[in-house]
């Protein structure tokens, strides 16, 4: 990457116009995350019937079961979908670095489901009855979504060449997102305003979150190469 | 992707495969997918490779590609493995690798990108008006036939000028006139063709020597004189017989 910092660039950008391309044309991945995140929120609100005060204990486990359920259609449809039209091959034979095909990817995933939490969270605020931290929420489902996103765009790499990998890929993702999905839960928590109770402290965790974001991004980038690799 | 050391003359050839075998996941070991195939292939050759189905002639592709890793042997363009010389190689298959969701420009554009091609707009132009789909430029692949489709997989894989050029089984979808086009724009490429078809008359007048596949080996090698499509369909008969 270094050694040719422009081409990179240019190749990567013309990864994410192709991504952006194919799914603003196809629609296929955003509508079927958005649709499925209302219906489990919808389902979850006539679950509970909760006062104020339990639906904030409640929401940030349900907006993030939501959100990785959510997610792993996203990530199922980003690889399967080149494998299964063998344009993945397409891919495998540009003189491209492996890491600009993971980042477009990534960002491909981040961008369904930061669309799916623009959906989700004012309808979970509606059906819930919550008042929010905007800001701090923000921040929270950011770095969330970047450490969700990130272990599992490796993972679905790595799952695109098996048979079962709609199966697969949860089976791996969500065991190893349980640090991320824990801190992410926490720091959501922590946004969400119980009546009467005093604001809690989401520092710690999301710094956490952020080391937990480094380390899944950096260590993905760097393995990348042997998830994608051929046959 | 290959572990050996590549022979010192693969360096002036366009093409080396030293001793390949390949596997299939589950597949018997004694029945591999190619077994012990050695190849050199000069610059601005052109060679046919012949077989039935199930000989290996797409795996071959493939590994020469760097799709695919050998399980045993090397492979090297210029010299070079497959996985470090992707810009030198152009590839055209039976299935088109096309985005369905993006125009016969955009993919040519996407193609034209990745592979740095200078003042991409008007190479890639200059592929669709060569192929003779400039008047479908800013249609979606989806919406073409599968002709039409076959024609941009073909601009694309010469997109970029490549010097070995691996074409597997590209007549899929096209007409004659189409074939003849093909041929046209195979032989002002310029390029080292690797060329696996059932259309062995295409071939032959394509190619200027022909291998063929049996059971993944090297059955018959004809190496020297003009191509008898004739006497390449004995030999892909007799291989087809005898697998």
């Amino acid at each position: 990457m270094t050694a040719n910092r422009p081409r990179y660039l240019r190749q990567l950008r013309a990864l994410l116009w192709k991504e952006a391309l194919v799914e603003s044309r196809s629609r296929e991945t955003v509508l079927a995350a958005v649709i499925f995140a209302l219906l489990i929120l919808v389902i979850f609100s006539f679950a509970f019937d909760l006062r104020v005060d339990q639906a904030a204990a409640v929401a940030p486990g349900v907006l993030w079961v939501t959100f990785s359920f959510a997610g792993d259609i996203a990530l199922g449809r980003t690889f399967a979908r080149e494998r299964d039209r063998r344009t993945l091959d397409v891919l495998l034979l540009a003189p491209v670095d492996r890491s600009a095909i993971y980042l477009a990817k990534l960002a491909a995933v981040v961008a369904t489901m930061l669309l799916v939490e623009i959906v989700a969270v004012p309808a979970s605020i509606g059906l819930f009855n919550l008042r929010v931290d905007g800001p701090r929420l923000a921040l929270s489902l950011g770095l969330g979504t970047l450490g969700f996103a990130g272990v599992g765009t490796l993972l679905a790499a790595v799952t695109a060449h098996t048979r079962a990998r709609e199966a697969l890929l949860p089976l791996l993702l969500f065991p190893l997102q349980v640090p991320v999905i824990l801190a992410t839960v926490k720091s959501t928590a922590a946004a969400i305003q119980v009546p009467g109770g005093e604001a809690a402290d989401a520092g710690s965790w999301l710094a956490l979150l952020a080391g937990f974001d480094v380390l899944f991004l950096g260590l993905s980038v760097l393995l990348f190469d042997y998830a994608i690799a051929d046959d | 992707m290959s572990e050996a050391a590549p022979p010192p003359e693969a360096a002036s050839q366009a093409l080396r495969l030293q001793a390949v075998s390949a596997h299939y996941q589950g597949q018997s070991v004694t029945k591999p997918a190619l077994a012990d195939v050695t190849l050199a292939v000069q610059p601005g050759e052109r060679v046919l490779i012949a077989g039935p189905n199930g000989a290996g002639k797409s795996t071959l592709l493939r590994i020469a590609a760097g799709l695919m890793r050998p399980s045993a042997g090397g492979v090297w363009l210029h010299g070079v493995e497959p996985r470090r010389a992707r810009q030198v190689i152009g590839y055209l298959a039976h299935a088109t690798l096309l985005y369905d969701e993006l125009t016969a420009q955009e993919n040519l554009l996407f193609a034209a990108t990745l592979y740095g091609v200078p003042e991409p707009g008007a190479r890639v132009e200059t592929m669709l008006r060569q192929v003779g789909l400039s008047s479908r430029a800013d249609s979606r692949v989806d919406t073409l036939s599968r002709g039409q489709q076959q024609r941009v997989a073909l601009a694309r894989a010469l997109v970029h000028r490549p010097a070995v050029l691996l074409l597997d089984e590209p007549d899929t979808g096209l007409d004659a006139a189409a074939f003849d086009l093909l041929e046209e724009l195979v032989r002002d490429a310029e390029s080292t063709v690797l060329l696996a078809t059932h259309d062995l008359q295409a071939g032959a007048r394509l190619c200027q020597r022909t291998v063929v596949l049996t059971d993944g080996r090297v059955s018959h090698h004809a190496t020297s004189g003009p191509l008898d499509a004739r006497d390449i369909e004995r030999h892909v008969r007799g291989a087809a017989a005898s697998a």
